[in-house]
């Protein structure tokens, strides 16, 4: 990747500088990767709470009195049946049933949709969008370049909310349910509160005008102070995901793959009364030996990563191949690490259907060693309610 | 508190040697704030002959997976048990208590001095 291409940077970068962030690029942006510690950032978040930067990611906003059956054509689920003030996870699928990127779109008014997709599928995802709401009285505007996104995770995240005294919320964020989103104002400027996140916490997205975003973080910072909250990048954000058993676009999901194969089958409305697009390929599915997403724990400390070999057998390639020629893994791992919250090592991986049932053993090629690993089912972490 | 201390020999590949004997080797604080938090440390098998340049042993942290470069060539006779028991000690303190191991050195590689590495690391983006 050319130097050019990694030079966006966040509205908040100076703020990072400050702090001492390490960075690193991410679809095309420096991004904080960590502060001081990715596992001191982790347990922050599972015990006290972490402050995020995600103003990499798009905002895409869908309007006009047709946007909410634009949006049903569109994507994957229902949009049209969401409240006011509702946030609802849903897909972008090609014609043929992959992924095109995964979004979460809140409602803020009749006719007003906020679509949230990945910074690395921003064209994407703009581009489907604006393809697809032309024959609907609907406009699709990317707002990303003006929108900040901050996210307050984990449990201390509404106290410290609460004492950002210049931060005056529509709803008193204790009534403010999961997954829905108020309006706000701060610095009398326009701001989005959604209680949604992407850590396996509880938490917040905020969504600001950039220009306004430095002093809204580091007034953050402050009410935080005495709680334990921290700054926190990305590499703690993939491991709280990971443990939450959470996708993440380009290595969990991608075109090529169903959402039925990445166990989000349920987020497809076949029961929609209305065509969308990926709706036939869908109906029609992956075919039964397509492989499946699973949850695959171990012992020890050594994980597997993104591109490892998972077989089903623990014998080494040369004593199989003395029996039976060679042997083809049974799936491959998307992501891994030793989950800093569990002291184990848990991976997620493509597996065939033959070796997906939890409780099969099978057995992860770590660079040249097979280490043993127990199909679990997903999430492997899930916070005490 | 220099990041690269004086007393000690430096490898293009991020590793420290000590200059005399014992010969400990490490990773350089440049290696441990790059990998980010070590969460497991394989260094190679005492009675291991390495040669210098190439990869003996793994080091990985949350985020990824390193190879391990011998400084120079010989045989280890000891590894940091400690380190691999608590393989945080590596970015806490990557010249002292976070050692990997001992070289009986039989062929010493060319080094480069504190300020050598130090410049070699400045030229990095």
């Amino acid at each position: 990747m050319s130097a050019s291409a990694s030079e966006r940077l966040s509205p908040l970068h100076a703020v990072h500088v400050a702090a001492g962030a390490s960075f690193t690029d991410f679809a095309g942006w420096q991004m904080p990767v960590r502060y001081t510690s990715d596992l001191a950032e982790h347990h922050a978040v599972r015990t006290a709470a972490g402050i995020f930067d995600l103003s990499h990611m798009a905002e895409i906003a869908v309007r006009g009195t047709g946007a909410a059956a634009a949006l049903d054509y569109a994507l994957a689920g229902r949009l049209s049946a969401l409240a006011i003030g509702q946030a609802k996870y849903s897909l972008l699928l090609t014609p043929d049933g992959g992924i095109v990127d995964d979004v979460v779109v809140y409602r803020l008014a009749d006719d007003d949709f906020l679509v949230v997709a990945n910074a690395s599928n921003r064209g994407a995802a703009v581009q489907e969008l604006t393809d697809r709401a032309v024959a609907f009285d609907a406009r699709v505007v990317d707002e990303s370049d003006a929108t900040a996104l901050i996210a307050v995770q984990g449990p201390g995240s509404r106290g410290i909310l609460d004492r950002v005294t210049a931060l005056d919320a529509g709803t008193p964020l204790a009534e403010l349910r999961y997954y829905r989103v108020t309006s706000a104002r701060f610095a009398d400027r326009p701001v989005l509160i959604a209680r949604t996140g992407y850590t396996g916490e509880d938490g917040f997205e905020l969504y600001v005008p950039v220009d306004v975003a430095e002093s809204l973080w580091t007034a953050i910072v402050q009410a935080g102070a005495g709680s334990g909250l921290v700054p926190a990048g990305l590499a703690s954000r993939d491991t709280l995901r990971l443990e939450a058993g959470m996708p993440l676009y380009g290595s969990e999901l991608g075109r090529d793959i169903f959402p039925a194969q990445a166990g989000l089958g349920r987020v497809v409305n076949l029961a929609k009364d209305t065509d969308f697009v990926g709706r036939h390929a869908s109906e029609n599915g992956p075919d039964a030996v397509a492989r499946v997403l699973v949850g695959l724990a171990s012992e020890g400390r050594r994980a597997g990563r993104a591109g490892y070999p998972v077989y089903a057998s623990g014998d080494t390639e040369a004593v199989m191949e003395a029996l039976e020629g060679a042997v083809d893994p049974a799936g491959i791992v998307t992501s891994g690490a030793l989950s800093p919250t569990l002291g184990h090592p848990i991976a997620m991986a493509y597996v065939d259907p033959a070796v997906a049932r939890p409780g099969t053993t099978v057995y992860i090629d770590v660079r040249g060693t097979r280490i043993p690993a127990t199909v679990v089912p997903l999430p492997f972490y899930t916070r005490a309610s | 508190m220099t990041d690269y201390p004086d007393t000690l020999r430096y490898a293009a590949e991020h590793e420290w040697i000590a200059a005399e004997p014992p010969f400990r080797v490490g990773i350089t604080r440049y290696a441990a704030d790059a990998l980010g938090d070590v969460v497991y440390i394989d260094p190679p098998a005492v009675g291991t002959t390495v040669t210098a340049g190439s990869a003996f042993g793994e080091i990985e942290s949350t985020k990824s997976v390193s190879d391990l470069y011998a400084p120079a060539t010989g045989v280890v006779t000891e590894i940091n048990e400690a380190a691999v028991a608590d393989p945080s000690i590596v970015n806490d303190d990557p010249y002292g208590s976070g050692w990997l191991y001992v070289l009986e050195v039989s062929e010493p590689a060319p080094t480069l001095s504190a300020e050598e590495y130090q410049a070699l690391v400045d030229a990095k983006p």
